[in-house]
């Protein structure tokens, strides 16, 4: 039952909480809760929730001493494995994410404030489930997949079907977020993530955008784009990528994505911006995520 | 009595020694409210309403007070009757039933976040838990969030007893009217060649200290109670106490912890009675403290206002007219600083006509309290806009213009005898002058924007007591709270008097029963009227130095003087002594010297600032970038610089913070829905450059140092000037705060449209 | 429903054992049970950083993390900056630069910004804003601690230069 009250509570109610070291003592101790147990990775976002009664759950599992989940490793051929309980810190310090994968490093790098990053995880940001979650844009730009482990076994998501509505994820009861998995980057491509926030940092995004190119020359050759905070969840603009396939990305080219993006969008008013706001800074945003992307994905 | 000002070679004053409590506060050893633990302490929480505007039908506490660990729940039935008049309680009025409602809700809530009952129980998850178990039956109104819906007719009404002279036996949300005026307003604007006529509106803003209320409540079985809070006024804490709780004031005592922050937040009582209530039904100590959820919703954040501006001068740049409307949200009971706000809005310049009517409006929203400068930041919003669009029609630079009009020795206030010597025009002609203003703006989008700003400053009651140890060192006590380094500058009054090292000298700051009346921290007051009392203290200690002196010698007083720190015999005969050398011999000559004084305060120096900020707006969303900013005032004489500067960049980046991100958030229903500092946004260290200072010192004649009180007026010009800025960087002419990138975006967005047309109609 | 749980942590350099509960956050453990009261409660939601300490040298809000995980961790909090009674240079500069006014906020900017020099020990004034920006403070415009956090890293690379200097 959800008791939540305006501004919250000062205390946290009464929490059992384990620390299991085996992905199998994971999921059964998931499995054997139910809804009544969640896992804990930073806890930048669940103990702000079990203190506002948003969320109340009285089995904590702390899934941090599971060592599939801390793998960060990148191969030229199979692309990059990164576990669900990575702080977003190491991501930043990582030379291979910063090369690879400019635009996640981005996202992971302004999740909050630098004590933020040292416990948050773009997994747990992932798994919040929040349309707004920094991370989820830029990974599903990348067509980054979730690996998910639980009592009936294995499987992979794509990530742009993980959220399926504010605060929830396609988690079934039992199942943990192992690790996400991105394909490698083709050569002349990369990625970029922006944010639209009113102050410098500390902020939730009010429009997030990842975007990820690959160029042929100054053509386009494939694109993805994804947008943060204007939905129920974090969704893939399909159609504005789509057209840019095999145009030059001029600014012609940018305005037309920019615009298709902004029609992808159902934003809400809000305290921290209006739709109609939202929609003018996803078209901006699109536009210079693209153009990011592009001179990154020239270099490479 | 005040001498007339010094100005002469300080050996300590003006230099820039470590504060005292440093350490302590470097290595966390100072104690903070919070930081309080006794044996046997219950922890307390308050119950508050979800509601904003609602009737009380019933509270049922049965289930939390069986719920085991709770020792005790009170209600507002644990309260004596407040009777609904206007009183003196110390040197506020108050009238008592608002402020017992405020503290604990009647037979109605009057905003998300009122309080309704309190519990004390063992642990503070005990205490949560026992809200959780509480049931309240509410009757829920329609709520009343802004100034407009609370004026219309039919609005629903707040308070059943409010009337107001003007309105006869009509029940109404309008609590006060006040007006101002002078000369023949018609008149001026006949004679205006220029006429700028604008509407403002600003958000409710909360002050923002780091650290939420707190209180520890000891209610002993003999009667005597003792609180320790953090607080900007210990005496205020025990008279309104007190007064709330039906008890003598002299049975309460308040110790006041190290404070976190107040900025007038913390010049009334929330927590205080409650906890010598639980401690009285229990008795232990009680401890409470508020989340920084309970502190939006439920302490005292600073009106929002409407504010109508019309001002006309003539084309060589000359004010001459004013006509000024404005109503300020006062909150769930009346009590807005809308009257300041009215005497302050206009003070900079000499202006023969003008009419200012004021409004205290109560609404559904918590009691308003005060924010630095109180009412004067919102009113001088709306006045410097439009004072920078008159000097632009008239071709004036905005500083030129001020200079002009500004008020100087002998200019009239609005309310009261005219001026003393002030520093305004300096404050102006500093930043005229500053590397700032002089240089080059340059970049597309960019602006650069100017206001100025006025506060009274108070005067008012405080006492210190200066004690002469054995070993010649010495201690000041008094009764202020530090919130921002004014021991440091007590001890250094201190030292300069006495001619001691400045190390030598221990700064105390003490409960309300071991030193007398002193008056809040706030007002922008400590160093001037509390530094006034230390001078005193001193001076009398300096005395009482040179009599045993003279005993010593066996001279008569008036034969033996004091300086730089020796004791001298006038016409020589004896080697002069130090305060070191004649310590030992105190208690041969009479006792312990002990230097008293209290005093009340005249000859406030009021304050002026004048700021200049650069902006960068974004031009596709909106969002301002403050690239610079230079903020000038007028401190009489700065103690101590760094702590003087420090209040100038303090105030600068509260202002920068209202201008840009700061708003309370209601929804329709009433309730706040940014209760956090995740979304109620202030400046981080990343939002904000360097904050540059030049203290003006245009000595205070009404002080023995020439001090003025520098704490407050730093926020008032920030919030006009970053807007004057953004209209210098996009055209664009802002007349809400905050003006945050939505509302800018919309209003560059329409500008461009009608630019557009205008081009194209051409 | 909520026992006490026995955690081995390292804190301020000393080996600690205490008891908490599992709802406990660790800043609660660190200011009600181990009495260690340096660390501030602003927000609870991770916004203001006063209660900052170092967990194995990051800096981290105490108040999301649980006292139950500082099991195996080395905390460092303000009450462990300075050596046996003699203050760090990142102490000494903020009283120097008057870098502090009310001071709440002050246990938990000195924290972040010794993880700052800690890892960065000549930042940019970017660097240093950038590193402190989960750190709220309303007295000081942030102006004086900016200050401090550069000077005390110029101190502390070239300490001779310093002491000349200030002769």
């Amino acid at each position: 039952m959800i008791l939540a009250r305006p501004g919250g509570f000062q205390v946290l109610h009464a929490i059992n909480y384990e620390a299991p070291t085996t992905l199998d003592e994971a999921v059964s101790i998931l499995k054997t809760h139910g809804e009544n147990a969640r896992p804990l990775c930073g806890g930048t976002d669940l103990i702000i929730q079990l203190r506002a009664g948003v969320r109340r759950t009285e089995h904590i599992v702390d899934v941090k001493k599971i060592k599939e989940l801390q793998v960060l490793s990148f191969d030229a051929k199979k692309g990059l494995r990164l576990g669900a309980a990575v702080p977003c810190i190491e991501i930043h310090e990582s030379d291979v994410m910063r090369r690879h994968y400019p635009g996640l490093t981005e996202a992971a790098h302004i999740i909050g404030s630098l004590q933020i990053q040292n416990r948050a995880s773009v997994g747990g940001n992932l798994c919040n489930g929040s349309p707004a979650g920094d991370a989820t844009p830029a990974l599903i730009a990348l067509g980054a997949r979730a690996r998910i482990v639980g009592p009936s076994g294995e499987r992979e998501v794509p990530v742009e079907d993980f959220v399926v509505s504010p605060g929830r994820t396609m988690l079934k009861p039992g199942e943990l977020l192992v690790e996400l998995l991105v394909p490698p980057p083709p050569p002349q491509s990369s990625d970029a993530y922006l944010r639209f926030i009113p102050r410098n940092e500390m902020d939730i995004a009010v429009v997030g955008v990842g975007a990820a190119l690959t160029l042929d020359g100054d053509k386009v050759k494939a694109a993805r784009i994804a947008l943060g905070a204007v939905a129920p969840t974090p969704i893939l603009a399909g159609k504005a990528a789509d057209a840019l396939i095999g145009r030059k990305l001029d600014d012609a080219a940018l305005e037309a994505a920019g615009r298709a993006a902004s029609q992808a969008c159902s934003p809400i008013d809000d305290m921290r911006g209006t739709a109609e706001f939202r929609l003018h800074i996803a078209a901006v945003l699109t536009r210079r995520a693209l153009s990011i992307a592009a001179e990154r994905a020239k270099k490479n | 009595m005040a001498a007339s000002t010094t100005t002469g070679n300080f050996k300590v004053i003006g230099t820039r020694p470590i504060r005292h409590d440093g350490v302590d506060k470097v290595t966390g050893r100072a104690k903070f409210g919070a930081d309080y633990a006794f044996p046997g302490m219950l922890h307390g929480k308050v119950l508050r309403s979800p509601h904003a505007h609602a009737i009380i039908k019933s509270i049922n506490v049965d289930k939390a007070l069986k719920l085991p660990g709770v020792q005790a729940i009170v209600t507002s039935k644990d309260l004596p009757p407040a009777e609904n008049k206007l009183e003196q309680a110390g040197e506020m009025t108050i009238n008592p039933m608002y402020l017992s409602m405020n503290i604990l809700a009647r037979d109605k809530v009057l905003y998300d976040g009122h309080a309704i009952a309190a519990v004390a129980a063992t642990s503070p998850h005990i205490a949560e838990e026992a809200l959780r178990l509480s049931e309240v039956e509410y009757e829920v109104l329609p709520p009343v969030m802004a100034v407009d819906a609370a004026t219309r007719p039919g609005a629903p009404i707040l308070l059943n007893d409010l009337r107001n002279p003007e309105e006869g036996d009509k029940p109404t949300n309008v609590a006060q009217h006040y007006q101002f005026k002078r000369g023949d307003v018609a008149a001026g604007f006949k004679a205006a060649d220029y006429v700028i006529e604008r509407e403002f509106n600003t958000a409710m803003v909360h002050q923002g200290y780091i650290e939420p209320h707190n209180a520890v409540g000891i209610y002993n079985p003999d009667g005597q109670a003792t609180i320790y809070c953090s607080t900007q006024g210990p005496v205020i804490v025990r008279s309104l106490s007190a007064q709330v709780l039906g008890m003598p004031v002299g049975k309460i005592k308040v110790v006041p912890a190290e404070i976190g922050g107040g900025f007038g937040g913390k010049t009334t009582i929330y927590l205080e009675p409650l906890s010598l209530l639980l401690s009285k039904k229990t008795g232990a100590p009680v401890k409470l403290t508020m989340s920084r959820a309970e502190v939006l919703r439920a302490s005292g954040p600073t009106p929002g206002a409407k504010i109508k501006v019309k001002m006309g001068a003539t084309r060589d740049g000359k004010l001459v007219a004013a006509e000024i409307w404005m109503a300020y949200q006062a909150g769930a009971f009346p009590g807005s600083p809308v009257g300041a706000g009215a005497m302050c809005i206009i003070a900079p310049y000499t202006v023969e006509n003008f009419v200012i009517d004021a409004y205290d409006v109560v609404v559904n929203r918590p009691k308003t309290a005060s924010y630095r400068a109180p009412g004067a930041t919102q009113a001088a919003f709306a006045s410097e806009t439009v004072i920078d669009e008159l000097a632009e029609k008239c071709g004036i630079d905005p500083i030129d213009f001020r200079i002009k009009n500004g008020v100087k020795e002998g200019s009239p206030q609005v309310v009261g005898p005219p001026f003393k010597r002030i520093g305004f025009i300096q404050t102006c002609e500093a930043i005229k002058n500053s590397d700032h203003y002089k240089s080059k703006l340059t970049g597309k989008f960019r602006g650069r924007g100017v206001a100025s700003g006025f506060w009274f400053n108070a005067g008012m009651q405080s006492s210190a007591i200066v004690n002469i140890h054995a070993d010649g060192t010495a201690s000041v006590v008094t009764g202020s709270p530090d919130i921002g380094g004014t021991r440091a500058s007590m001890a250094m009054i201190t030292a300069e008097v006495l001619g001691l090292p400045v190390t030598d000298v221990r700064p105390i700051v003490t409960d309300t029963d071991s030193i007398g009346h002193t008056d809040v921290t706030g007002g922008s007051r400590v160093t001037f009227a509390t530094g006034m009392a230390v001078y005193e203290a001193a001076k009398d200690a300096e005395r009482q130095l040179i009599e045993r002196a003279a005993k010593v010698w066996e001279k008569k007083p008036d034969e033996v003087e004091f300086r730089a720190g020796m004791l001298h015999a006038k016409g020589g005969g004896v080697p002069p002594l130090s305060i070191k050398q004649l310590a030992p011999r105190f208690a041969r000559t009479g006792g312990p010297i002990t230097g008293r004084a209290s005093v009340s305060a005249r000859g406030v120096g009021p304050g002026f600032a004048t700021s200049v900020v650069d902006v960068e707006v974004d031009p596709d969303t909106g969002k301002v970038q403050v690239l610079r900013c230079t903020v000038a005032q007028d401190a009489g004489k700065a103690i101590h610089p760094s702590y003087v500067e420090g209040q100038m960049q303090g105030g600068t980046a509260q202002g920068i913070g209202w201008a840009l991100n700061e708003e309370y958030f209601y929804d329709d229903k009433g309730t706040l829905r940014n209760s956090g500092f995740l979304d109620y946004r202030i400046p981080t260290c990343l939002d904000l450059p360097m904050i540059e200072t030049i203290v003006v010192e245009e000595p205070n004649p009404g002080h023995p140092l020439g001090v003025r009180g520098v704490g407050e007026v730093s926020i008032v010009p920030p919030v006009a000037a970053v807007a004057n800025a953004i209209y210098r960087a996009v055209g664009v002419r802002m007349t809400q705060t905050p003006m945050s990138p939505p509302k800018l975006l919309k209003a560059m967005l329409k500008h461009r449209s009608a630019t557009q047309h205008s081009a194209a109609a051409d | 429903m909520s026992k006490k749980t026995a955690v081995e942590a390292t804190i301020n350099g000393e080996p600690v054992e205490f008891l908490c509960e599992p709802r406990q956050s660790l800043l609660e453990t660190l200011r009600d049970v181990l009495e260690l009261t340096g660390s501030k409660e602003g927000c609870l939601t991770g916004d203001c950083g006063a209660c900052t300490v170092l967990v194995d040298g990051r800096a981290v809000c105490s108040c999301l993390m649980l006292g139950v995980e500082a099991q195996g961790k080395n905390i460092t909090t303000v009450e462990g900056l300075a050596t046996k009674g003699v203050l760090s240079v990142l102490q000494n500069k903020f009283l120097e630069d008057a870098a502090l006014q009310c001071g709440i906020c002050t246990p938990g900017f000195l924290v972040s910004a010794k993880a700052l020099l800690d890892r960065n020990p000549n930042p940019t004034e970017h660097e240093v804003r950038y590193a402190l920006a989960g750190n709220l403070c309303r007295c000081t415009g942030y102006d004086k601690i900016v200050r401090a956090v550069l000077d005390a890293a110029r101190d502390i690379r070239s300490p001779g230069e310093a002491k000349a200097a200030a002769r």
